[in-house]
């Protein structure tokens, strides 16, 4: 009987050993190096596997960064330069500071200025929606308002109004770039944060002539180049019958909002200007601005009031200034 | 009573204009000729603003292979040519007429007199075919002279001639097969000369016996052309259904009917076949139905290309107060239009009016699994499936499961107790696959 467990035991232990010397050959034979610093860099590195950077997660970003050994032309949106930093630290190397982004919104066609003409009974799905039908506006260029931006975004930075039915984007917004993959219409786009925030954009993206654009949007950009004609700094580039602001060369100097006549340009984070003398600009010119501040909510939503209190007030005394102005006359 | 194997439904059928005779539609003051107006590259404008032009004259230039010619439906001057919008709302390129008078191109043959001797050679028919524009007229609007082109080591067998009109509400080839089947006769043979081929089969749909046996009765004095009574199913008049019907042959998946020795044609084609070569006529005008629950009139018009659909409406005396969308085809595969304005294309078949209680889409709930999909489908698709994963976007499953297979016959959707909208997804997941292979074809 002990002669049988012994004789099974030890045999087991050969082959055993025997496996075990196979192993190790076959490991070092297949062995794959890994470089220790890629585990570093993700360490660092946000976890939000977002895709924002252009690669498939933060692995795959940490693994490329190792393998090119360079930081010149990674950015890691979510982070943003802090996170570049670190990265820099684990690789040893210095980190070239990118300018934070964020999306922009290039459409007003709400449903007061773009009122609906028909009405959509499909799916709510944008990319779907796109396929068979232009918008319930009119505009074959403009937001469909089915939120396939809202539900694309990993961060809770874009959020269709209800009132409007437009994307706004909310302070939270890492520029990903997923929104702007989601948008059939090509519609979002990334644009420097720019200093204190502050940033000037036309926000159409119509190029339809003027008056097709004009009958089915109030707010449309008709391509009259009266802000290309203003710029000092060359920014603004006329294309396919619409305006664009390069947003590299913009200087926000804010000579552009003033001149266009259909409100198409908004300015964001900027003070508000100092109102000129009664009947030189229509009140409405005052407006826009104050609904695209509350519209972006790129500022805390305090501030925000406090600056759409700022802008009703002065219209509200300007409204009541008319009116007692009539009834003088 | 034939019909094809797999799936199908029977809407109720509402072919209210079936007894209207074709009416000619007066000339409008202004027509808008789209140039992209079947499968395939747009034309390419052979005039300019301002241009006087007769009746027949060639307005746009087939581009590529898969196009085809454009010509004017009315005589007068080129108002502009400029982006109008289309159906869904987006702007196209656009040829725009003022209409003076009715005056045609000499060698135009407008006499009602039926000519019945084919000169022309096979080779003669094709060219001849694609000079005068003539496309499929049942809806997909595909180049006719392409399908008689057959690649060599494809041998033809039947050429199929649709006369099924599956769709409920339309009856214009109903009203052509009963008032111009002596002419569709011979544009069959046209076709069968152009094809090579010496049998024709005429498939209809047995709830219109009056064609039926006007067609049975023209056959006798034509060779080759027989008349098979179907048994009423939609979506019968899709072309591998009609295929499997009359002839009991499935053609593979990705494949054309050429693969199992067919062609398919629509009835109406057949006429425009026998106008194009027998008159000298180009496709310039085409029957279109005019229907729906409360329109006073349902009618059956022969309209230029280019009308706006409003006059058609306006024709039918006027649009009913109840109107809930007015759809561009059947109720089945038809889209809504979003103004009137619109132009009648070659492919416009019927223009629907839908009353407001009928026209909206039913609550929709969860899905109960009962699979009622997947026994409708004519191709054998499992559309909840299939709609589940284009919904999601995930493109690589859509593909394997044969999106590119689905006809957008609507029997899932229409079928569906959950009323889920299974055909707009399933019709999303098609439209990105499609891209996806496309890009992947060019690389």
């Amino acid at each position: 009987m002990n002669e049988v467990i012994i004789y099974a035991v030890s045999s087991l232990g050969v082959l055993a050993i025997v496996a075990a010397v196979i192993l190790y050959f076959v490991a070092q034979k297949f062995k794959v190096f890994e470089d220790p610093r890629i585990d570093d860099v993700e360490e660092v590195l946000p976890s939000a596997n977002c895709g924002g950077c252009g690669y498939a997660g933060c692995r795959a970003f940490a693994e490329a960064i190792v393998k090119k050994a360079t930081l010149e032309g990674f950015n890691c949106p979510v982070g943003g330069s802090d996170v570049m930093v670190d990265v820099g630290k684990v690789m040893g190397m210095e980190a070239a500071m990118a300018e934070p982004q964020i999306a922009v919104v290039r459409c007003s066609g709400s449903v007061v200025n773009s009122p609906a003409k028909v009405k959509y009974d499909g799916i709510a799905n944008c990319a779907a929606a796109a396929t068979v039908f232009s918008g319930e506006g009119g505009c074959s260029y403009g937001c469909l308002g089915l939120g396939d931006c809202e539900v694309s975004c990993d961060f809770d930075a874009i959020h269709i109004n209800p009132e409007t039915m437009l994307p706004e984007v909310t302070a939270n917004c890492v520029a990903c770039n997923a929104c702007i993959v989601a948008c059939p219409k090509d519609i979002i786009e990334l644009r420097n944060l720019g200093k204190k925030e502050r940033r000037i954009f036309v926000a159409c993206v119509n190029e339809e002539k003027g008056a097709p654009a004009k009958k089915n949007c109030d707010v449309a950009c008709i391509g009259c180049s009266k802000c290309f004609k203003v710029c000092p700094f060359d920014a603004i580039e006329m294309k396919n019958n619409r305006a664009y602001i390069d947003f590299e060369k913009c200087k926000l100097c804010r000579k552009c909002e003033p001149v266009c006549p259909t409100n198409a340009i908004h300015e964001i984070n900027f003070p508000l200007r100092k109102l000129k003398p009664e009947g030189e600009k229509p009140a409405a010119k005052k407006e826009a601005p104050a609904k695209v501040a509350v519209a972006e909510k790129a500022v805390p939503a305090a501030k925000v009031e406090k600056e759409v209190k700022k802008v009703e007030e002065p219209i509200a005394k300007k409204d009541s200034d008319a009116k007692e102005n009539t009834e003088k006359a | 009573m034939k019909t094809f194997k797999l799936g199908g439904v029977h809407p109720p059928e509402n072919k209210l204009s079936a007894q209207a005779a074709i009416e000619y539609l007066p000339l409008p003051k202004q027509v808008t000729v789209p140039i992209g107006q079947h499968l395939g590259a747009p034309a390419t404008p052979v005039v300019k603003k301002g241009d006087e032009i007769k009746v027949g004259q060639l307005l746009a230039k087939a581009s590529g292979f898969i196009s085809a010619n454009i010509h004017s439906p009315v005589s007068g001057k080129v108002f502009k040519i400029d982006d109008v919008y289309d159906s869904s709302g987006y702007r196209k390129p656009s040829i725009i007429i003022n209409v003076e008078g009715d005056e045609w191109l000499e060698n135009i043959d407008q006499s009602k007199d039926i000519v019945k001797d084919i000169k022309l050679s096979n080779k003669e028919i094709v060219d001849k075919i694609n000079e005068m524009g003539v496309v499929g007229l049942g809806g997909a609007t595909f180049p006719s002279f392409v399908k008689l082109m057959v690649p060599e080591g494809k041998k033809v067998e039947f050429l199929v001639i649709n006369g099924v009109e599956c769709e409920p509400y339309l009856t214009s080839d109903h009203r052509l097969m009963l008032e111009r089947g002596e002419e569709m006769m011979i544009g069959i043979s046209i076709l069968m000369k152009g094809l090579n081929v010496d049998k024709a089969l005429i498939g209809v749909e047995n709830n219109k016996p009056d064609a039926i046996e006007e067609l049975k009765r023209l056959a006798k004095n034509f060779k080759g052309i027989e008349i098979h009574p179907l048994k009423v199913q939609y979506p019968q008049g899709g072309e591998k259904q009609l295929i499997q019907a009359i002839t009991g042959k499935e053609v593979p998946s990705g494949k054309l009917p050429l693969e199992v020795g067919c062609v398919v044609n629509n009835v109406g084609t057949a006429l425009a076949v026998y106008e194009a070569i027998q008159k000298n006529k180009p496709l310039i005008e085409r029957v279109v139905t005019v229907t729906g629950k409360s329109v006073k009139k349902p009618s059956n018009f022969m309209v230029r290309i280019g009308t706006p659909v409003k006059e058609l409406i306006e024709a039918a005396e006027g649009l009913p107060e109840d109107t809930g969308k007015i759809i561009n085809g059947g109720p089945m595969m038809g889209k809504a239009l979003l103004n009137t304005d619109v132009p009648v294309v070659k492919g416009t078949s019927g223009i629907l009016i839908m009353p407001e209680n009928e026209s909206k889409r039913g609550e929709t709930s969860n899905c109960i699994r009962c699979a009622k999909c997947v026994q409708v489908c004519p191709m054998g698709l499992e559309p909840v499936y299939l709609s589940k994963t284009s919904k999601l976007q995930m493109f690589d499953k859509v593909e394997n499961e044969r999106v590119m297979d689905c006809i957008e016959c609507g029997s899932c959707s229409y079928t569906c107790p959950a009323n889920i909208p299974l055909l707009d997804f399933i019709r999303f997941g098609k439209n990105k696959v499609g891209g996806i292979i496309r890009n992947r074809n060019k690389k």
